[in-house]
């Protein structure tokens, strides 16, 4: 790596990104923690994962793992379409983001306070008599699940204001790495969900 | 954006300061509770606070730039935002003392199942520990991409300067590790409020995979409290040796090492907690591989003093003391490596003094080296050497009496945070806190120095020790863009020839 241009202006996208990129690569870490945790109970109490796990109701992970999978799609093109100059349709296409994160949120509700009302909890009476492997799943579920609806919800806001930034051309054909990378954001948050999907609902 | 660096280099020095007042706790003057969440309260802030952000954020955002050539770090903005979480973790961990039902008593490692069962106010310390940790993932990305992105033309990776190396490792070893560790203490928020079963055993959950989560953090945290120290020493070194340094590539690949190495050795701090022999042993070995690299280091310093022409300096005694304490440290922690050793010297003060002369030893002689360093450089202005190397002479024996005798007290049976002892262990502790007060006048002549200076000193130069990196090329305080024109570099950093 002796050739390497400098950069003296202050405006650098090669570093933003690859700023970004680290950033995603911790994120990545911030999960693994958790999922080093799953894997080692689900290890210790394999039956009762299994048990628990036929709890979820795949359907709606499936529509939501749908809902996100579309919502990755609609911000890449996104960013291709701002490159092709089509202001309006950029911002179609992110507002079609968000309204789907904002579904997958709408799903989340009705799936958690369906739980909820089965007395399915942590700290709750029922969740108490179950085994620990089920107190341990739950537990999990409602972490993993619920960081990951936070990171939904920091990417929202994010695509927001983006989009913003698109309808005062800050953020132009020839400039658009902050788009680029809430879409870089957004994939990820997409990405984990992948790996939820299955851990949770799938494998039971 | 540079007054702000310079304003938070000085915050992040007073605040150091302070939290030095808090230190010696009287062994005579409070109960338990007190003594436990003394030691508390003084783990959390010198790690969280002080030793793990000091070096890099004090002098990395200040020098890294002008030491590489640029005029800035890659992202200004981002790092005030890291100052600002910085800020508010630190008022969320201090605010525990304060606030709720009692000072946190854990230590500052939080270790399950202790840290959601005890009755104190751990809420806002583990929170301050989590929020702290986005702080120094900022500082991390923020160095990693100044220094692949912005080195002066003619800068390769090996003519770049020892001190940015030595970040680039830690910025490394921040960016890898600290979200392992905010995720776990996340758990122990989500334990202790929603009453989730991670680490509780009633609930299923497992203490012990805390603590490996727990350590897989916070054993890398110590090399990225020590790897910019040596970056520090082998900035000082060659400058005052009037010498190129000694095996420059040997201290890079030796620092890329520790980085790396570093990540698999966490189990050394839990021998004793029933893991695998297979474990236990491949724990031991790994730790036996990472002092190679320090040492490495070590022979290259004293080597670059070989037959060279020595300008005694404050800073550079400074970097000799690093030196012995360092080694002392080093090689007690050979001792703790070892599987039976540890077993019989486990949570004794002796490991106390092994952490404290690495940590506090290496980490804290280094930064106040770094201080005489640079000081010239950061206020414009000189400060007294005298006062400067008397309160060094003070520090240096007060260290030594306040933590040789700890190790003797290990070796002989004293537990580690307990606040009373057996009338046995007198003699040593009485050496050992009089040596405490000595550390602390010390400490006192060399701040009140370092302060007084920044009005009544002596105008500083551009290039009072005569070093030759390019932060001594621009005028001393460095201008707002530190460069007006930016440098084309040809040379190896440490050319004296």
């Amino acid at each position: 790596m002796i050739d390497h241009s400098h950069i003296d202006e202050h405006r650098d996208d090669e570093g933003a990104k690859t700023g970004m990129w680290i950033f995603i690569f911790t994120e990545l870490l911030l999960f693994g923690g958790l999922f080093i945790v799953y894997s080692v109970y689900r290890y210790l109490n394999p039956l009762a994962f299994h048990m628990a796990a036929e709890e979820l109701d795949v359907w709606l992970g499936t529509l939501n793992t749908v809902i996100l999978l579309v919502s990755s799609m609609t911000i890449a093109m996104a960013v291709t379409s701002i490159q092709l100059r089509n202001k309006r349709l950029t911002l179609i296409l992110m507002g079609i983001t968000v309204f789907l994160a904002l579904l997958f949120m709408v799903n989340k509700y009705f799936e958690w306070t369906g739980k909820i009302s089965h007395g399915i909890f942590p700290g709750s009476e029922i969740l108490h008599q179950s085994s620990q492997g089920e107190i341990l799943f739950f537990g999990l579920y409602y972490a993993m699940t619920g960081l990951h609806a936070l990171h939904i919800v920091v990417g929202v806001a994010f695509i927001a204001y983006v989009m913003r930034l698109v309808k005062i051309d800050d953020v132009k054909h020839d400039d658009f790495v902050i788009l680029e990378n809430s879409a870089l954001y957004w994939h990820l948050v997409d990405l984990i969900w992948i790996f939820l999907f299955p851990l949770f609902y799938l494998i039971t | 954006m540079y007054s702000i660096l310079v304003f938070f280099s000085v915050a992040a020095t007073l605040g150091l300061l302070m939290k030095l007042e808090l230190i010696a706790p009287g062994k005579t003057i409070m109960g338990a509770q007190t003594y436990n969440s003394f030691f508390t309260l003084h783990g959390i802030t010198m790690i969280f606070l002080i030793v793990v952000p000091g070096l890099p954020a004090v002098f990395g955002n200040f020098f890294l730039p002008l030491m590489i050539g640029a005029k800035d770090v890659a992202f200004p903005k981002l790092n005030l935002v890291s100052w600002w979480i910085y800020i508010i973790g630190a008022f969320i961990a201090l605010s525990s003392q304060f606030f709720g039902d009692g000072a946190p008593d854990t230590g500052w490692t939080f270790y399950a199942p202790y840290s959601f069962r005890t009755g104190t106010n751990m809420l806002p310390a583990v929170t301050g520990a989590f929020v702290l940790g986005f702080s120094s993932i900022a500082t991390g990305i923020n160095f990693i991409v100044t220094m692949h992105r912005m080195r002066a033309p003619g800068m390769s990776w090996m003519k770049m300067p020892l001190f940015p190396w030595a970040l680039y490792g830690t910025s490394w070893i921040q960016v890898l590790a600290t979200p392992i560790v905010g995720v776990t203490l996340l758990m122990v928020v989500l334990e202790r409020t929603l009453q989730i079963g991670f680490f509780d055993p009633s609930l299923g959950g497992d203490p012990i995979l805390y603590q490996h989560l727990f350590w897989i953090y916070s054993h890398p945290a110590v090399y990225i409290m020590i790897l910019p120290a040596m970056g520090v020493i082998s900035e000082i070194i060659p400058t005052f040796a009037r010498k190129t340094i000694f095996g420059y590539t040997a201290i890079v690949v030796s620092t890329l090492a520790i980085a790396f190495v570093g990540y698999f050795v966490w189990g050394h701090h839990m021998f004793t907690s029933g893991m695998s022999g297979v474990a236990l042993y491949t724990f031991s070995i790994l730790t036996f591989l990472v002092a190679i690299p320090s040492a490495i280091k070590i022979f290259n310093w004293v080597a670059t003093l070989h037959k060279a022409s020595i300008d005694l300096q404050t800073p550079f005694l400074w970097a000799l003391c690093f030196l012995f304490v360092f080694m002392i440290g080093g090689l007690s922690g050979m001792v703790l490596g070892a599987l039976s050793a540890n077993v019989h010297l486990h949570d004794t003060a002796f490991v106390v003094a092994h952490f404290h002369y690495i940590v506090f030893g290496g980490t804290g002689f280094a930064f106040f080296g770094a201080i005489h360093y640079w000081y010239p450089k950061m206020f414009g202005r000189m400060y007294k050497k005298s006062w400067a190397n008397i309160g060094l002479a003070i520090f240096f024996t007060g260290f030594n009496t306040l933590y040789l005798p700890m190790f003797f007290l290990g070796m002989t049976g004293m537990p580690r945070r307990y606040f009373d002892y057996v009338d046995r262990f007198h003699g040593p502790n009485i050496i050992s806190s009089l040596g405490a007060m000595l550390m602390i006048s010390g400490l006192i002549i060399i701040i009140t120095n370092l302060v007084r200076s920044t009005r009544y000193g002596v105008r500083a130069e551009a290039d009072p020790w005569k070093g030759k990196t390019l932060e001594w090329t621009v005028a001393s305080p460095p201008s707002l863009e530190n460069f007006d024109e930016i440098p084309v570099v040809t040379q190896h950093p440490y050319n004296y020839d």
